[in-house]
């Protein structure tokens, strides 16, 4: 069996704006894949192509053996799309909107209250199923989003963010789903800028203008960074960081919560003379000790590594 | 793009009508919208005078200068507010608003009438309102004359060299503004209704972000179109019926041509408003943009249709601007059908000119909106 989504040099200009350039990397079959990047980095733009309503400026993408540039109308039977905001029809009722799309789909009567069932049993809109979907809260209508969106079981499922703005709570929820789909052996591509949903994926591709700079398992990624980071606690953590980014034995001085993550090459020879620094700025330490880089130091090692190169 | 299922078509249909009928704003659109123009147009704007304040200086108070007043009041559309011997009433009655037409009959009046020589009396009007004016001017200039042939047949006499006009207004007898408004009510609605509801169902879709998940279905542009452009048809049809119902049966306009006649024109004509919610709607990405440009298009299109200004007395470019306004043509064949009784045959040029538009229009929406689904 081949991949379930291949794309080979896919490119997209916006007038003199490069948005997508040249992205080759494949999506296996049950994979759960991760578009990681912060906003304006081409993930939206790269999954619109993909869901067949964006023509590519140059390149191709197979998605379920369809190609996007020469077939985009033969794609859409395959997949399902869910943008950022899915759309609603908030004067329709949770179970007139779903009806709706399998009338899109042209699912035949006798085969929706199966799965109506199942998609009411994973996202416990069963309850809710004669209410206006404008009466729902935020969380409730992305999880009706994603049973509109999944209602024609596709292959594969396209997911625009699809927690922005979403309650903790029905975050984990809907993850929940995401998972489940993944099991039921639904291949699904999700585009997140939070790295700590990154980790959820199996695989991720960090996305940075325009760009796929790595495609790699989350754990993978992480062991990739040859740095080590400490975690510094200190009484003044703002200044901390800015003494630490000028002192010439950091590589990067990140501030997270009071807590300042310091890259470092090789952490014995280098963290003392910064350590020493601090000290003669009379910030005092209350606690240091190394942890294991996440996505965050990851990204943010790599754009600005592929930055200082640019320049 | 291209293939039509006659099944999802149905379905979405079923869909727009529901959520049309679910919307309150919806029903007082479609049916309170007619009713408000009918009022407005049938009672409120009203060309014709009515009681219009008069003022008279009667300086012969003789037997015929006062039948003549009588004559002026009896017509309905003059109502004598005062009276004086002094101009200088007359002069403070118009400036304050008290009058609006100003009779001053001169001492010798009834002599110069007997005597067949001709009588001259002063019309004075108040031209700010520059419709009654006019129009009270023309009622004054009739009754006199129609007095004064009055008492010259009746004194034996012929009315001395001339031309003497007898004015008759065809198709509509009183010249009442009502059987000429009403009508021109049935083109501004179906063209208002086209218009909004195609552009405005189309543009909400895009505002709610749902137009995003349609374009990623399997719905066609041409299913799509369908699906926004009949509901609205049916509305400017059932506003059609409604508004042609309550011109004959309540306003009493005749309809003396056949309202058969009149559907192919409505169809043509609705067509052109469908073609223009959908240009609209491939242009703006708010229901508010949508409005705003709705509303650029509908007022130039309604003030050159004829409706209130005559085509006539406009400009000569202008004129030929309105040659490319599917209104002027169908306001003259809805007006032909109804007060002359006029057909196809009679209407083929505007039938002509209503087919072109509609074709082009259709054409050009067709175009246009399915480049603005996909990018």
């Amino acid at each position: 069996m081949g991949p379930a989504v291949s794309l080979v040099g896919l490119t997209r200009d916006f007038a003199e704006l490069r948005a997508v350039d040249e992205l080759t990397f494949d999506v296996v079959p049950g994979e759960l894949f991760g578009i990681v990047g912060p906003d304006g980095a081409g993930k939206t733009t790269t999954l619109r192509m993909l869901a067949g309503v964006l023509r590519p400026t140059a390149g191709d993408a197979l998605v379920a053996g369809v190609s996007i540039a020469r077939n985009p109308e033969g794609v859409k039977h395959h997949i399902a799309y869910m943008s950022q905001r899915f759309g609603l029809y908030t004067d329709l009722t949770v179970r007139e909107n779903i009806e709706f799309y399998a009338d899109l789909y042209q699912i035949p009567r006798r085969e929706r209250p199966p799965r109506l069932e199942r998609l009411y049993a994973f996202s416990g809109l069963g309850p809710f199923e004669d209410r206006l979907a404008g009466q729902l809260s935020g969380g409730m209508k992305q999880k009706l989003g994603l049973c509109a969106a999944l209602i024609h079981e596709p292959d594969i499922l396209l997911l625009d963010e699809p927690t922005f703005g979403v309650d903790p709570i029905s975050r984990r929820d809907l993850w929940l789903i995401i998972h489940e789909m993944v099991a039921s052996g639904v291949t699904v591509i999700v585009s997140t800028a939070y790295l700590d949903e990154a980790e959820r994926c199996d695989r991720v591709a960090l996305f940075h203008k325009g760009r796929s700079e790595v495609v790699e398992r989350p754990d993978v990624l992480q062991q990739r960074l040859h740095d080590q980071v400490l975690a510094v606690r200190t009484d003044q953590p703002r200044r901390a960081r800015d003494l630490l980014r000028k002192h010439p034995a950091v590589r990067q001085a990140i501030l997270f919560g009071d807590v300042v993550h310091v890259t470092l090459a090789e952490s014995a020879a280098d963290w003392p003379p910064a350590r020493d620094h601090l000290t003669a700025h009379e910030i005092a330490l209350l606690e240091e000790r190394p942890i294991e880089p996440s996505l965050e130091d990851v990204f943010i090692d790599l754009v600005q590594g592929q930055e200082a190169g640019d320049a | 793009m291209s293939a039509i299922s006659p099944l999802r078509v149905r379905r979405l249909l079923r869909k727009e009508l529901r959520q049309m009928f679910r919307d309150p704003r919806m029903k007082r659109i479609v049916f309170i919208a007619p009713v408000i123009q009918l009022v407005a147009f049938g009672y409120a704007v009203n060309t014709d005078i009515r009681d219009t304040k008069t003022f008279v200086i009667d300086h012969d108070r003789s037997a015929a200068s006062r039948e003549l007043l009588e004559v002026v009041e009896a017509t309905g559309y003059f109502r004598i507010a005062g009276r004086s011997e002094r101009p200088a009433d007359l002069v403070r009655a118009l400036d304050y608003g008290k009058a609006e037409v100003g009779i001053e009959i001169p001492a010798g009046f009834s002599r110069d009438l007997a005597s067949g020589r001709g009588a001259r009396l002063q019309v004075i009007l108040d031209g700010t309102n520059s419709n009654t004016a006019t129009v009270a001017q023309g009622y004054l200039t009739y009754i006199v004359q129609g007095f004064a042939r009055g008492r010259a047949a009746a004194a034996g006499a012929l009315p001395s060299g001339g031309v003497d006009a007898r004015v008759r207004a065809w198709y509509n007898p009183d010249l009442e503004s009502r059987v000429y408004n009403v009508p021109g009510v049935i083109g501004m609605l179906i063209l208002l209704m086209s218009l909004l509801l195609t552009s405005m169902s189309v543009v909400r879709e895009r505002e709610m972000g749902t137009l995003d998940q349609l374009t990623v279905s399997p719905l066609s542009a041409a299913e799509l179109m369908l699906g926004k452009t009949l509901p609205a048809t049916l509305v400017a049809f059932i506003d059609l019926f409604l508004v042609t119902a309550l011109a004959i049966l309540w306003f009493h306009v005749p309809m003396r041509g056949s309202f058969l006649d009149l559907l192919p024109a409505a169809l043509l004509y609705i067509l052109c408003g469908l073609a223009f919610g959908l240009l609209i709607s491939s242009v703006s990405r708010t229901q508010q943009e949508a409005f705003m440009t709705m509303f650029l298009v509908l007022l130039p299109a309604i003030i050159l249709s004829g409706f209130f200004y005559p085509i006539s007395s406009m400009p000569e470019i202008f004129q030929w601007i309105t040659v490319l306004n599917p209104v002027r043509h169908f306001l003259e064949i809805v007006r032909a059908i109804f007060l002359k009784g006029a057909g196809i045959a009679d209407l083929w040029v505007q039938y002509a000119a209503l087919t072109v538009m509609a074709t082009g229009a259709m054409s050009l929406a067709i175009v246009r909106f399915r480049r603005s689904m996909a990018m």
